[in-house]
């Protein structure tokens, strides 16, 4: 009951005509950042970081406007994964795999809507969920020794099989390819500088934002060259909108499930959205036994997107009680706060309720702006993906340049954009598919860090690896999560084609 | 028509930042600066640049604004190579430095870079080492995780926010050997990639002992889940770290300031290093600075001009020697 006298505090704070216009303008500005391809959350608020700073806010509308650009850009990052099949930013790259094709199929406008929904499920569980949970899951996270990360991280790799399906040799070699990248840099387990060749730009290794935007923006940009010159251009058209009560009740067990999953994946820190929504895409492709998961279903949509959304809110938990980010982004609005002299760590909320507290109960009132921005609006954010190409993609390959060389400010790390650019292009080519070489660079490095951590413990002994019930669990979903696939594998298979064929049929 | 503004703004701020980094303005004390913090926004070089901007302004130094600008890479590396190779007679630019910097210099990991190629300006405030434990652990004073090291020096496993032979490390290092523990390679250090990170894994029990800066243990320690050994001063700390006792107290000799402070490019003029100089002192004597050194945990620490530059010629050379003594470097 304290909590909730709390949160209607917060409310008292959010519901001020200013904290409910920064609401809104952080909503517009994140949905318009989301959805531009490069242009990911992290970048988003870094970017409009100075800009609270010049605008002199106090803690409370700065935190209440970046919370909002933040929710916007997950809502917004969904657009363009449908519609271009780029990924607006690094969580959405799961919503490509159903999104692009259900637009392909001509239901962009029900893809959409769709989304937006699971987003707002994702969104508003999950911050119920950081209320009640909040102090809670923070002990939950601190039973989390460097072998129960080992294990966790293992799962991941151990279920990356999931997501492309088709080619696991593939799938590996593209791991191996984001394991590779992600080994350059200085090994921080003994200050040894690795694959740098001296070159100072690359002693921190190379950012993952760089290999996403080359990967997936500029290889698209080649894609759009070469469809140019060839066959000329398939535009993806935008129907209107028929959606039933009927489509919405369908997606709701998906989108519920999305949402804890991606709360629970974005509580851990070092996890995050990215594997918030592959963990539910995964999940909801194991659960439902039938359905046309990779070519268009709705289920594939709203669980990913509940799944990023339910993880976005979920990294602000780690982030605020124990000052640990959970994602790129929470790390920004981390940096944020130490800029503002509010320390986050348990203390927080005794400290700053108010603040604490106002944010919460702001991005309740956020993520309802954005349903009403989303579903109505929706045209509006279209409009600027349904721009010719040959105008958005120079657009868009500068506002994505001009995102990264403002970050770092490296030439070199263009050039890596470029040089990621040409390998996706080729990866694309030869099948080879793009999500695992990125998931390679975001886990592999803490994998490592993990596993050398949990053996110095040790003293050596490999058997510190099971010495937990936590990271047994882990392990025993690891190991479902590699073997039922080629033994449920073919199963499914059947099924699927048989509930095709009945399809084909009717 | 807000919003159109507020979009505006972004690029606009976005082309100012790339219009900064590419151009050098002619010397004028009263106009706008620029100071580099050389990593991600959050960490003590971005907190160095943002906070003394914003009292330069406010104290009427900077008519216009002192814009920060985050240059990551190498630990610093990649702003102290810009610095000398691209901005080497810019007067308007500070840059961000502390003990990190000095340790890397130290170590030979800017290659091809030393101390003299830049004008060292001053430090405005320090932020000083700690040992501490979770609140379970047996441990209840420095005297006795020195014992126990020196009995085993694998037996304490330390975590911290540095790369392995960093700075926090050094600390464990620097300490143990005043204690004369033996065989200091073997101490155990798991690197974590910053202090929060490290803290999380002590208070979860995972990890023996923490070393870091009394600035990140604040809300651990209030909340009764981290128990500080010692601080690494030469007094006590000021409330509320006043019961925290100091190592030379329990009979070692180890002080580990982290020095917040700033350098200026090799060849800016020297009346421009002067008012540099001058500023920092003032700016150090202003109540608005002491208040942020309050809020943050900043203890005082400030030497500026030629006693600064000295200062971190000694700390670059005590630094190399102890990195070769226990085999951090050849």
């Amino acid at each position: 009951m304290d909590t909730m006298s709390l949160l209607m505090q917060g409310f008292a704070v959010a519901l001020t005509p200013e904290s409910i216009m920064f609401a809104v303008i952080g909503a517009i500005l994140g949905t318009l950042i989301g959805a531009l391809p490069g242009l990911g959350p992290a970048n988003g608020v870094a970017i409009l970081i100075p800009l609270a700073f010049s605008l002199g806010l106090s803690p409370t509308s700065s935190l209440i406007l970046l919370t909002s650009v933040y929710a916007g850009a997950m809502y917004g990052g969904r657009i363009s994964s449908i519609l271009l099949n780029i990924p607006g930013d690094e969580p959405a790259m799961m919503t490509c795999l159903d999104g692009y094709p259900m637009a392909l199929k001509g239901k962009a406008a029900e893809a959409l809507a769709i989304s937006a929904i699971a987003s707002f499920i994702g969104s508003f569980i999950a911050t119920i969920g950081l209320v009640i949970l909040a102090p809670i899951l923070a002990k939950f996270a601190l039973r989390f020794g460097p072998s129960e990360y080992f294990a966790l991280f293992a799962l991941a790799f151990a279920t990356l099989g999931g997501i492309t399906g088709k080619n696991q040799f593939k799938t590996l070699m593209a791991a191996a390819i984001g394991l590779m990248i992600a080994t350059v840099g200085i090994d921080i387990s003994t200050g040894v500088q690795r694959f740098t060749f001296n070159t100072l730009e690359l002693f921190e290794g190379v950012d993952f934002i760089i290999a996403i935007v080359g990967l997936f923006a500029i290889s698209e940009l080649l894609f759009f060259l070469e469809r140019h010159a060839g066959d000329g251009l398939k535009q993806v058209a935008i129907n209107k909108l028929k959606l039933s009560a009927k489509d919405i009740i369908k997606v709701l067990p998906a989108s519920f499930r999305g949402a804890v999953l991606g709360f629970v994946a974005g509580v851990l820190p070092g996890a995050g959205a990215s594997l918030g929504s592959f963990i539910s895409y995964t999940l909801e492709k194991r659960v439902s036994d039938k359905g046309e998961f990779g070519k268009g279903d709705p289920r594939g949509v709203a669980a990913p997107e509940a799944g990023n959304n339910g993880a976005a809110s979920g990294a602000l938990v780690p982030m605020l009680t124990l000052g640990v980010p959970g994602s790129g982004t929470t790390a920004v609005l981390l940096a944020m706060l130490i800029s503002l002299n509010i320390s986050p760590g348990p203390m927080l909320f005794q400290q700053n309720a108010d603040l604490v507290w106002g944010v919460i109960a702001a991005m309740f009132i956020g993520n309802l702006v954005l349903l009403l921005l989303n579903i109505p609006m929706v045209g509006i954010f279209v409009k600027l993906l349904s721009i010719p190409p040959k105008y958005l993609m120079p657009i868009v390959t500068l506002v994505a340049s001009v995102g990264i060389y403002s970050v770092s400010h490296s030439a070199l790390d263009l050039y890596f954009m470029v040089g990621f650019g040409v390998a996706g292009y080729i990866f694309r080519k030869v099948d080879i598919p793009l999500v695992p070489i990125i998931l390679g660079m975001l886990l592999g490095p803490e994998m490592e860090k993990s596993l050398r951590h949990a053996l110095v413990l040790s003293d050596g002994d490999w058997s510190v690896l099971f010495n937990s019930g936590l990271s047994i669990g882990l392990w025993t979903v690891a190991i479902l999560g590699l073997v039922l696939p080629i033994i449920v594998g073919p199963i499914v298979r059947a099924k699927m084609k048989k509930s095709k064929e009945s399809v084909k049929d009717a | 028509m807000l919003n159109n503004i507020s979009l505006k703004s972004v690029l606009i701020s976005g082309a100012v930042a790339l219009t900064i980094a590419g151009q050098a303005y002619a010397y004028e004390p009263a106009r706008s600066g620029e100071c580099i913090a050389p990593a991600n926004p959050g960490g003590g070089w971005d907190f160095t640049c943002r906070s003394v901007g914003k009292v330069l302004v406010d104290q009427g130094y900077f008519k216009g604004n002192v814009q920060t600008v985050n240059m990551t890479g190498a630990g610093g590396g990649v702003a102290f190579a810009h610095t000398i190779s691209k901005r080497d007679k810019d007067d308007n630019l500070v840059v961000a430095a502390s003990t990190a910097t000095t340790t890397r210099l130290a170590q030979g990991q800017f290659p091809g870079m030393n101390a003299d190629q830049v004008k060292w300006v001053g430090t405005l405030g320090a932020d000083y080492g700690i040992i501490a434990v979770g609140k379970d652990s047996k441990y209840t004073s420095l005297t006795q995780v020195l014992d126990a090291l020196k009995k085993d020096p694998s037996a304490v496993k330390f975590a911290g926010g540095s790369a392995s032979g960093g700075w926090d490390h050094l600390k464990v290092l620097m300490t143990a050997q005043k204690a004369n523990v033996e065989n200091l390679p073997k101490v155990r250090y798991l690197a974590f990639s910053g202090g929060s990170e490290a803290l999380v894994q002590v208070v979860g029990g995972h990890v023996d002992a923490f070393t870091g800066d009394i600035s990140e243990v604040k809300g651990f320690m209030d909340s009764g889940d981290l128990r500080v050994l010692a601080v690494l001063s030469e007094e006590r700390l000021p409330a509320p770290f006043d019961s925290i006792p100091t190592a030379m107290e329990q009979g070692i000799d180890s002080v580990a300031p982290n020095w917040r402070g700033f350098y200026v490019p090799g060849n800016s003029s020297p009346e421009s290093y002067d008012w540099w100089v001058k500023t920092i002192d003032e700016l150090y004597t202003t109540q608005e600075w002491k208040d942020i050194m309050t809020k943050n945990g900043l203890m005082p620490f400030h030497k500026s001009g030629a006693e600064f530059t000295q200062f971190v010629k000694n700390q670059t050379l005590d630094i190399k020697i102890l990195s070769q003594d226990i085999g951090l470097i050849k």
